[in-house]
């Protein structure tokens, strides 16, 4: 386990979580980016203002801790072009039709003990590591 | 106005937790969602410790926050209400998840990651856009066939 790096772990997954807590304090909302981003088609006035004001500050996320520390943890994305685009799709098709992602159901739901939310975690994680399982150890890419 | 600095404040915050945890690193999530790789010790199991810090804070967060009437800039909280468990719900995740595992994204790190990685992160984006808008395209005709008008909550 040399690659397990618990502190920043902890402490990254704290401010998402206080991330979550002031959008609810503030805005009233869920902070889901699925959902954030996939009703932003559609909306328009304050609606879509707040969902885009929030999508630029995710992006200039890396950006702020660049300028802080000078440094970005690296980013390695070697999937092939096809898997990307298959994996873009599903995703974004996926996590609408099960109305969240990992920040929506994973964090934002099963911090208000949501029934869905619990279950919708168990599986997508259950999906994911059953994708990870066959293409690292039954196809051996 | 109060509400657009908000939700930028907020996604910023978001967007530093996401890259101080290093989940914008598609293998450090990958890493995790490896669990083959238990026996030969290769097993990374920081995400777990994301999702627990985060889902911690939340849940005090929460409680402290919803005690108050009303959001700060907004004249209500907006919850998810539902709490059956149907068909959508599960091959959505299902499929949601498949896409997460080929990858090793998400739709926050994959805005995360859109300025300070290459052209994958921006095709990774666009499909996921795509993705979102095949849904709301086949999601309004049903609606439309229904006689219903579509919602757009999240959860």
């Amino acid at each position: 386990m040399e690659s397990f790096t618990p502190v920043s772990a902890l402490i990254g997954g704290i401010l998402i979580g206080l991330s979550a807590v002031a959008l609810m304090a503030l805005n009233g909302r869920i902070a889901g980016i699925s959902g954030i981003v996939g009703a932003a088609m559609g909306a328009r006035g304050s609606e879509l203002g707040w969902r885009l004001a929030f999508v630029a500050g995710l992006f200039l996320g890396p950006w702020l801790v660049l300028a802080f520390t000078g440094s970005l943890p690296p980013i390695v994305l070697d999937a092939s072009l096809p898997a990307i685009v298959a994996g873009g799709l599903l995703v974004g098709f996926g996590s609408r039709l099960g109305s969240g992602c990992t920040s929506g159901h994973g964090v934002c739901g099963l911090a208000r003990l949501s029934p869905r939310s619990l279950v919708a975690t168990l599986a997508f994680t259950a999906s994911g590591l059953a994708v990870v399982f066959v293409v690292r150890h039954l196809l051996g890419a | 106005m109060n509400r657009i600095l908000a939700a930028f404040a907020c996604g910023l915050l978001f967007g530093v937790g996401l890259t101080v945890s290093q989940m914008i690193n598609p293998a450090k999530v990958l890493g995790f969602l490896d669990v083959g790789a238990i026996p030969s010790g290769g097993w990374d199991p920081s995400l777990a410790l994301v999702l627990l810090g985060a889902t911690m804070t939340a849940l005090i967060g929460y409680r402290l926050v919803l005690r108050r009437h009303r959001p700060l800039f907004s004249e209500a909280f907006m919850l998810p209400a539902r709490r059956d468990i149907d068909a959508r719900l599960i091959l959505g995740a299902v499929l949601f998840g498949a896409g997460w595992g080929l990858v090793g994204l998400c739709p926050g790190p994959a805005v995360a990651v859109l300025g300070v990685d290459g052209l994958s992160a921006v095709v990774f984006v666009l499909a996921m856009l795509a993705g979102m808008a095949g849904y709301q395209l086949w999601f309004e005709r049903r609606g439309r066939a229904r006689g219903l008008s579509g919602h757009g909550a999240a959860v």
